[in-house]
């Protein structure tokens, strides 16, 4: 349990960092870049909006410092946003909730599958140590994982929607259709799902693979699998219940930090391919100096992957005992 | 004298390394040859990467050798004459980082107490806060950023991982009898650290140095891409950004989007390729199983 309220407290520690990152980096850029967008929205909203606004980006005002912080993070918390400025003034959670779905749709469900199908093929490859699996896997994804993501994304583009003609070009569904849940629109928001959610699987896979390969070499060695071996169990309950377990716990480590690494990749991959999802909004939103969307896009990819992470904590803390202690 | 000669050993071991390790000698090649064409771009350019006077959107011929844009440019050219910014980011922003991570992670680990602690949360924080999104958001601010400006947002965004990393590695080192024979002998903190702490360091320092690198060239040409570098520089990310921007997939120019690409695969192998051997070195349970029943048989 103590393990947990550690980490509990760390993810509180990080939500605060980053929040007040988000705070200062518009205020720390020369020249304010905020302050001409803001030109926009006089006369547009109400005083109160207005007013969360300039306390959020730090123009006009007159506040100090700290009370600004102190406005920011409460406005923050209860889910003042702010209005999106290319959305025709929306509010920004509105516009969010827009995006939201399709990318944990797309994002959240490639992530799992890469991470469950990365671990289970290493762990296979190192325990058949010097088999096909074993010598073929790693350098292929070693100059797998030397392409940019969104490079992958161009070339299946190229080659599996402009030349074959397989499947669709760009977005989440036929824009022609009305959004409607009906067995031909999700068999339409699949076909469009497939080069995206295999773009991301190909560059995402890699990683999981060596490391639970590497990991697993590790434990393999150790006495309690000779141990295991020397009992006669069944090479598949050694390779699971003993070895694959043990190596999976600096894996979920991994899991954890490489979670970041992924939704890079994600973004841009959204981003070629036009997927309306929260990836390709953020760029939308630098693209269209829409500040308010960008930074409240930043916190809630922060807060997603925060969230992750402890989630992978929760899980750690299920799979070894040595956390559940209360030394 | 002495130090041609130290300098002498080390060419000599450096060799060794790479006959014995295909995977590095392979990489090195790689980065020597872009090295190469980084110095003396001119060697290798047919033609003015920047001049838009040929045939737009003329296929592979032997005078164009990777076709050319639609605004009539040399596609190979350009290629060579991004080389030298996406090798000197990756280089740059590689060295910086490692040197930040070292210092981080080598004080935490050598001053333990609050300091560790303090050190450790804040190296914590920045690993777990998406750096992508935050770089985006940074130069989103600064519009076009420079070259200095993408350097700068990338180390600052990149240090954590191997701070970490070495923190770790100085800990399980920190109370070895060699260490705290030197502390004993009364050296100096700096003696401890730099002659003693760091040369057994030295193989994860270099593969620090190495997945930065990789790191900082998929970053920086992800961010140029989408069009936040300095859209008018030479790079391989911003060659990507006008054939995105050109459409050059759907106008039959596939060469102009994906050589690009290529050539940053190039890099970025180069660099794990070796970052994988350096990986071997540090943890010798990785070699191949091959090299490890000679062993046993002798």
């Amino acid at each position: 349990m103590r393990f947990l309220v550690r980490r509990l407290g760390f993810l509180l520690v990080a939500l605060w960092a980053a929040l007040t990152v988000n705070f200062f980096i518009p205020r720390l850029m020369p020249g304010n870049p905020a302050e001409a967008m803001m030109a926009t929205f006089r006369g547009h909203v109400n005083p109160a909006a207005m007013h969360a606004l300039e306390v959020a980006f730090g123009v006009n005002t007159h506040e100090s410092l700290p009370r600004q912080y102190i406005a920011y993070v409460g406005n923050t918390l209860t889910g003042h946003l702010g209005n999106s400025t290319s959305y025709s003034l929306l509010p920004v959670s509105t516009v969010i909730m827009k995006a939201l779905p399709w990318s944990l749709g797309l994002v959240g469900i490639t992530t799992i599958l890469g991470f469950v199908l990365g671990t289970t093929i290493g762990a296979i490859s190192a325990w058949r140590r010097g088999g096909a699996l074993d010598s073929v896997l790693p350098p292929v994804f070693i100059v797998i994982s030397a392409f940019p993501y969104f490079w992958i994304g161009l070339l299946a583009v190229w080659l599996f929607a402009l030349t074959l003609n397989w499947f669709p070009l760009q977005f989440g569904y036929t824009e022609t259709t009305v959004p409607a849940l009906t067995w031909g629109f999700v068999g339409d928001v699949l076909d469009h799902a497939v080069l995206p959610a295999m773009t991301i699987l190909i560059t995402a896979i890699g990683g999981w693979i060596l490391t639970m390969r590497n990991n697993m070499i590790t434990v393999v060695a150790e006495d309690y699998v000779k141990m295991a071996r020397a009992k006669g169990l069944k090479p598949r309950r050694i390779l699971w219940q003993y070895a694959g377990r043990n190596a999976l716990l600096p894996n979920l480590t991994g899991f954890a930090i490489s979670l970041g690494f992924v939704i890079s990749g994600a973004i841009l991959v959204e981003y070629v391919f036009n997927y309306p999802g929260v990836g390709f909004m953020l760029l939308q939103s630098v693209q269209d100096q829409d500040y308010p969307l960008m930074q409240s896009l930043f916190l809630l990819i922060t807060v997603a992957v925060l969230m992750a992470i402890f989630l992978s904590d929760i899980a750690t803390a299920i799979l070894d005992p040595r956390t559940r202690s209360s030394s | 004298m002495k130090v041609l000669g130290a300098l002498g050993r080390v060419a000599r071991r450096a060799i060794n390394f790479l006959r014995r390790d295909k995977k590095a000698a392979v990489g090195a090649v790689i980065i020597f040859a872009l090295a190469l064409v980084a110095a003396f771009p001119s060697w290798f350019m047919p033609h003015d990467p920047t001049a838009e006077i040929y045939t737009p959107g003329a296929g592979l011929s032997l005078n164009h050798l990777l076709g050319t844009t639609s605004f009539g440019q040399d596609v190979f050219s350009q290629v060579i004459a991004g080389t030298r910014e996406s090798f000197l980011i990756a280089m740059i922003v590689g060295a910086l980082t490692t040197v930040i991570s070292v210092v981080i992670g080598l004080s935490a680990a050598y001053s333990g107490g609050l300091v560790d602690d303090g050190l450790s949360l804040l190296t914590d924080v920045v690993l777990v806060i998406p750096t992508f999104p935050l770089i985006i958001v940074i130069t989103a601010y600064v519009k076009n950023a420079s070259f200095w400006m993408l350097i700068f947002v990338l180390v600052f965004t990149g240090w954590s991982y191997g701070a970490r990393q070495l923190r770790v590695q100085a800990l399980s080192l920190r109370n070895r009898d060699y260490l705290l024979a030197a502390r004993a002998r009364g050296e100096s903190g700096f003696y401890v650290v730099f002659v003693e702490l760091l040369p057994p360091m030295t193989s994860l320092i270099v593969a620090n140095f190495l997945s930065s690198a990789l790191y900082a060239v998929l970053a920086a040409s992800g961010l140029q891409f989408v069009g936040l570098g300095n859209i008018n520089d030479q790079s391989w990310g911003t060659m990507l950004y006008w054939a995105q921007n050109n459409e050059a997939l759907a106008t039959g120019l596939p060469l102009w989007a994906l050589a690009p690409g290529v050539a940053i695969a190039i890099l970025g192998s180069g660099l794990a390729l070796l970052n994988y051997a350096f990986d071997e070195i540090a943890n010798p349970a990785l070699r191949p199983v091959r090299a490890r029943r000679k062993v046993v048989a002798a």
